[in-house]
């Protein structure tokens, strides 16, 4: 009984001592020195390294960053269960979304190129061959002068922003047949390395040696060539915040568009920073001048 | 001296109390796991008939329509979201897998209930409870490492489709199965097999028709279990299946399931949004599914109760 006791009065301190300190640090971190950014997670690798790099020089800050999606991401900016919104896609492509109630933060552009398995004997396209590929009117690899392969089509998932930004800007708003789908880049360029025949397409920091990117309508998917949009297929980065973000939030989507940032971590992770481009497009696609 | 007596008597003692205690806390249990219950079959259901109520769709052509494409809408003006080749997929893979896994969960279940019980629990007991734990995204990842490439060196095509969904699904319910089964044979009565026995019987002809006969509806029950989750085992399918929206016209070619388009999509779309709710549809489909299952586990079980 008194051993009960005393295991009674233990579990009854601890909850009140863990209760307390959860309320207590709840209330002076969420004041100002913790944000949360969820959403797309091609931007996900470039914001969880700038803000491991924020926290270590800014002491008792904490940003707390997740996946889940671009639309994930708008929607929960957009309901205000959290202080970033990232994003591939403009806000305005996004069904269910009131743009105008964000504030668009542009952090870095993403090329993204259309890639085959090495075996495919293929490695020019243009874009007609290749919205047919994806329609499905050409079925076999040895009808684009490649191998005699049947072509096995892979998708992203739908409303992935890689795929709106791929159907709109090398299938010119084509729409591809139902296909295998996959909910992430690693994993579409591991099934096109291995399956025979297989296309699909990736950002440009996934084309790796493993699979063949491809040459569209002879014009190679470098970063130069995304700068000076003769390559065409690229989007950009979005962070979305409300209209009045808090300090904190303000800060960190600054310290991202620094020089520093843009400099280092953009193009370690493979991104192309904003201020390389020679070009803007907005969300009707048209192209100006910087 | 009356009086305290009196007193000592009408109060409640320390167990009594103690008692009142445990029945609280116990009762506050269970009104709390009934009300999280009811909270999400309500939430689903008010998500995923918001389909039908506010974006109008037609409940029907839910449910026949070919075409999975939320985000776009037919010549109609009807958003295409025909989930007849997720349902399709779901169960076409649940019941190959179970029809699969029932001979190997059965036969491994008499082996060591009637067979070799010894053996059977020194060995075969800690194997299933070791592939029960397993989690599901490894029995995934060997799929697609292992599976995925065999079948498509064997069969040709990409390897994903329904034979590797089928394949991976198998893997995973035969503990399930063979446990429950195991359990199901040995609550079949010592003397029915003595009987059986001294009948003249030999120990073939007690097994098949006494024993087995006798556990049908435990078996039975086994199977719907393992049924149950296949059907809402997402994450190892997801990854061999292939996830293409398409009715399936083969086993080696690539298919989907309610469950795969559910963890593929929902991250994609915005809550409240008419692609939001469509998942949500499917959510629904998938909850009825499992709640269907639980209902026929119960039939079987009332109706083919063993006597004692």
């Amino acid at each position: 009984m008194r051993k009960s006791r005393w295991i009674q009065l233990v579990i009854v301190l601890v909850i009140v001592v863990l209760g307390t300190a959860g309320y207590v640090t709840r209330k002076t971190t969420h004041a100002d020195m913790t944000i949360t950014a969820v959403g797309s997670t091609a931007l996900q690798p470039l914001v969880e390294a700038a803000g491991e790099e924020y926290s270590g020089q800014h002491l008792g800050t904490f940003i707390n960053v997740q996946g889940g999606g671009s639309g994930t991401g708008l929607s929960q900016i957009q309901e205000g269960a959290v202080d970033i919104g990232n994003s591939d896609v403009f806000a305005e492509e996004q069904k269910g979304i009131k743009a105008n109630r964000l504030v668009d933060h542009r952090v870095a552009v993403v090329g993204i190129t259309p890639i085959v398995n090495k075996k495919v004997g293929v490695k020019r396209l243009t874009t007609a061959q290749l919205i047919k590929i994806f329609t499905g009117r050409v079925t076999n690899w040895s009808q684009l002068g490649g191998r005699h392969q049947p072509i096995v089509l892979l998708n992203r998932a739908q409303g992935s922003g890689t795929r709106m930004t791929f159907e709109r800007w090398a299938l010119k708003g084509a729409r591809s047949k139902p296909a295998q789908e996959q909910d992430s880049s690693g994993m579409v360029r591991q099934i096109v390395a291995t399956t025979p025949g297989a296309i699909s397409y990736v950002g440009f920091s996934y084309a790796d040696q493993s699979v063949q990117a491809i040459t569209l309508n002879g014009v190679s998917p470098t970063d130069e060539n995304v700068k000076t949009n003769r390559w065409p297929i690229w989007s950009y980065e979005h962070m979305y915040t409300s209209r009045t973000p808090g300090p904190l939030t303000q800060r960190f989507i600054r310290y991202i568009q620094s020089a520093h940032i843009q400099r280092t971590l953009v193009k370690q992770l493979g991104y192309i920073s904003v201020a390389d481009m020679h070009v803007s497009r907005d969300v009707s696609g048209r192209v100006g001048e910087k | 001296m009356d009086k305290k007596l009196q007193e000592q008597l009408l109060k409640k003692s320390k167990a009594a109390k103690l008692e009142r205690l445990g029945r609280g806390v116990s009762f506050s249990a269970l009104l709390l796991i009934t009300l999280t219950v009811f909270a999400i079959i309500l939430f689903v259901a008010s998500k995923g008939l918001s389909t039908f109520f506010s974006n109008h769709v037609n409940f029907w052509d839910f449910l026949s329509g070919k075409s999975w494409n939320p985000s776009v809408t037919n010549s109609h003006g009807q958003p295409e979201v025909g989930a007849l080749p997720m349902i399709l997929g779901s169960f076409i893979v649940t019941i190959l897998s179970a029809i699969i896994a029932t001979p190997f969960a059965i036969g491994t279940a008499i082996f060591m209930t009637e067979i070799s019980p010894r053996r059977g629990a020194a060995i075969l007991q800690p194997v299933t409870e070791l592939l029960v734990g397993i989690p599901s995204v490894v029995y995934g990842f060997i799929g697609l490492t292992v599976v995925v490439p065999a079948v498509r060196t064997v069969f040709g095509g990409s390897g994903f489709g329904i034979f590797s969904g089928t394949f991976v699904l198998f893997v995973m319910i035969l503990p399930t199965v063979t446990s429950m089964t195991v359990d199901a044979l040995k609550t079949v009565p010592r003397y029915y097999r003595e009987a059986a026995l001294a009948l003249g019987a030999t120990r073939w002809q007690m097994i098949y028709k006494v024993v087995l006969r006798a556990a049908t509806p435990g078996i039975l029950t086994a199977i719907v279990f393992g049924m149950a989750r296949a059907f809402g085992e997402a994450l190892a399918v997801q990854m061999v299946i292939g996830n293409a929206a398409l009715v399936p016209t083969s086993l080696f070619a690539p298919a989907s399931t309610l469950t795969s388009v559910l963890t593929t999509g929902i991250g994609n779309t915005v809550m409240g949004s008419m692609q939001n709710n469509a998942l949500w549809s499917l959510a629904l489909v998938l909850l009825v599914m499992s709640l269907i299952f639980n209902l026929v586990i119960r039939l079987i079980g009332r109706k083919g109760a063993m006597p004692k």
